[in-house]
């Protein structure tokens, strides 16, 4: 383990981006922590903290100046390997010689900040994507990950519940854990292990070679949210008609938050179109959300009608049918469903309550 | 889940058509939809083939793509009959072509129907309304391998005469039913002047037709309502629910698990099914708004 100070931190993300890497990491936009493309360390959030909770997020000043005293805003890395809109293709209607979509990418991502649940849902994508689409591939396999360990729980996160945090454990180049002067730096990769040798940096003592340990294991007495996961595909999938359903329908406003800010949901609509001049067709890939009439939409009439149908769709999917279809869950237990949810609908909530009156709601067949 | 995911052909990397079909012939078929026959632009389509109950997209330049199952004869796979039903903005589009207009085709995709599960029995084939079109291949094969089934039973329901596709081949499949024993019945909710075959809904047909569930495999195809009350009929009938199949039909924009608007439960309709096993979706099906 290495120790690594502010400047040698600084040097590392110059480094990346001399070595002609696209540098995506926190900064603070519109009153929210986003990702977004960043120049350097000094682009990064020193001294804001955030405060969480369901339907709630607020920034706010933190005592120290730490880059990452934070959990996370509404963005993970899905944004930039899989981005809300894509052009596929163009093709010319002679079909002669294709034009080819412009990818544009400046370079490489180079991904500063990213936690556990961020990488196990990048890890959860590449069970969509890798195989079926090459320039997800081509972008995923590309990327450097600089990875920071959470020392903040989110009063919506759940990652220890899902297995999936708050010590990053996969995914990750280096990974940071921040203290007040610098930073703890382990290495992950090969590549991790070039970037580090290139920069400044010393052993860790042995109190600093604990803090990775420490820190997290505190963090994770301090998550805001728990989820008991006992069986849940068989307890969601022989609930398809518990009332709650409906309940939890008189709240959802079908406004597909908990699907764009959420770092797995991976639906999207296949857009064609044709240019002006209408010489060239266009293919475009923009996500969607199983909250819409017209993501079920079959032959002239939508399947999932109501939104009890299509809530349940989405929690069911995301705990359940995601482990049939990929093995694993659809969910890291990252907690923004929760908190960007404008009525502060809470998965966790939902799924107890389907639980603690699991086998003795009188149900009727519909 | 069990179901084998097919290998993926002739898809472009980038998710574009990857051969060009030709319009031939269009048929319409009902007041709602037409059967666009096509051959391919180059060649052999690069060798392509299908088999029965497969699925392909077909891309109308800038319009859009949509999932259309094949509905010609699998022996052929040169000349492919979509026969498409007008519902939406795409199939709109079709409305517009004529002969010499050109398709883009990804495919074929998903699970066809397991006509090696029903030789040395008896095959039964179930269709509702245009539920014709995604079995209509199944058919065709079977009757060119006559031979390797015992009985072939054909039963075919629409809501009135006018509702039944293929009617122009009609004379010639009686013909080459009769002489290969092919058992057909055919049957209407409401029947119009002229019609010469029954009336009533297509599960009234299993008596009638004498159906011996220990020997029999059944193919279902049709609206939902109709594929669970006609399964659960031949269910009662004691035909195993094993050997009870039925095509679903789904919003499907990739055909390659990835687009996520397939999803039935913990599938993807467009390469777990289209083609299921009764048992596979019979609980799925039960529940309202999956």
């Amino acid at each position: 383990m290495r120790y690594l100070d502010r400047p040698g931190f600084g040097a590392l993300l110059r480094s990346l981006v001399d070595a002609g890497y696209e540098l995506i990491g926190p900064a603070v936009r519109d009153g929210a922590i986003v990702l977004d493309r960043i120049e350097g360390a000094d682009d990064l959030p020193a001294g804001v903290g955030e405060e969480q909770g369901p339907g709630t997020y607020r920034l706010t000043r933190r005592a120290d100046e730490r880059l990452f005293g934070w959990a996370h805003g509404p963005d993970a890395g899905k944004r930039y390997l899989f981005p809300p809109r894509e052009v596929l293709s163009n093709i010319p209607r002679d079909g002669s010689t294709r034009a080819d979509p412009e990818i544009g990418d400046g370079g490489p991502f180079a991904f500063v900040g990213l936690r556990s649940c961020d990488l196990h849902a990048i890890a959860v994508q590449d069970r969509v994507f890798m195989d079926a689409d090459p320039t997800y591939r081509r972008r995923r396999e590309a990327a450097a990950f600089i990875a920071v360990n959470c020392g903040e729980a989110g009063a919506t996160c759940f990652c220890g519940s899902m297995g999936t945090g708050p010590r990053c454990t996969i995914g990750f180049d280096i990974v940071l854990t921040e203290l007040d002067d610098g930073f703890v730096a382990e290495v992950g990769t090969e590549r991790g292990e070039r970037l580090l040798a290139a920069v400044e940096t010393r052993e860790a003592t042995r109190e600093e070679a604990r803090e990775p340990e420490r820190v997290t294991s505190e963090t994770a007495t301090r998550m805001g949210r728990r989820l008991d996961t006992s069986d849940l595909p068989h307890l969601l999938y022989r609930n398809a008609r518990h009332p709650r359903w409906d309940e939890v329908a008189e709240r959802c406003l079908a406004c597909t938050n908990c699907t764009m800010v959420c770092p797995t949901c991976f639906c999207h609509d296949v857009v064609d179109g044709v240019s002006l001049s209408s010489d060239v067709a266009t293919r475009t890939r923009e996500w969607a959300s199983c909250f819409s009439q017209d993501h079920s939409w079959t032959a002239g009439a939508a399947v999932r009608n109501t939104r009890a149908s299509r809530y349940r769709q989405w929690l069911t999917h995301k705990f359940a049918s995601w482990v049939d279809q990929f093995g694993t869950s659809g969910c890291v237990g990252c907690g923004r469903c929760i908190t960007w949810c404008p009525v502060g609908i809470d998965v966790t909530e939902e799924i107890t309550a389907i639980r603690v009156t699991d086998g003795e709601v009188e149900v009727t067949t519909s | 889940m069990s179901s084998a995911v097919p290998a993926i052909r002739s898809v472009d990397p980038e998710g574009f058509p990857a051969r060009t079909a030709v319009i031939q012939r269009i048929v319409p078929e009902t007041p709602e939809s037409s059967t666009f026959w096509s051959t391919w632009r180059d060649g052999d389509g690069d060798g392509y083939a299908f088999e029965p109950g497969q699925f392909n997209m077909l891309y109308l330049f800038g319009v859009g793509e949509i999932p259309i199952s094949i509905s010609s004869d699998p022996a052929h796979p040169q000349r492919l009959g979509h026969t498409i039903r007008f519902v939406g903005r795409v199939t709109d589009a079709f409305r517009n072509l004529r002969p010499g207009d050109e398709l883009g085709v990804r495919g074929p995709f998903g699970r066809p129907w397991p006509l090696h599960e029903a030789e040395g029995g008896d095959l039964l084939v179930v269709a509702g309304g245009l539920g014709v079109c995604p079995v209509r291949p199944a058919i065709e094969w079977a009757m060119r391998h006559r031979d390797r089934f015992r009985r072939l039973i054909l039963l075919v329901g629409a809501r009135t005469p006018s509702l039944l596709p293929y009617q122009e081949q009609l004379d010639e499949w009686l013909a080459s039913m009769e002489r290969l024993g092919v058992e057909l019945h055919l049957t209407v909710d409401r029947s119009e002047p002229g019609w010469l075959y029954g009336v009533g809904v297509v599960t009234t047909l299993f008596e009638k037709a004498g159906i011996e569930p220990a020997r029999t495999t059944a193919f279902i195809c049709g609206p939902e309502t109709m594929m669970r009350f006609g399964a659960g009929d031949l269910l009662d009938l004691g035909v195993p629910a094993e050997r009870l199949y039925l095509s679903m039909e789904r919003n499907m924009q990739c055909a390659i698990r990835i687009c996520g608007h397939c999803q039935l439960g913990p599938y993807f309709v467009c390469t777990d099914g289209p083609v299921f096993r009764y048992d596979e979706v019979r609980d799925l099906m039960e529940v309202h708004d999956l």
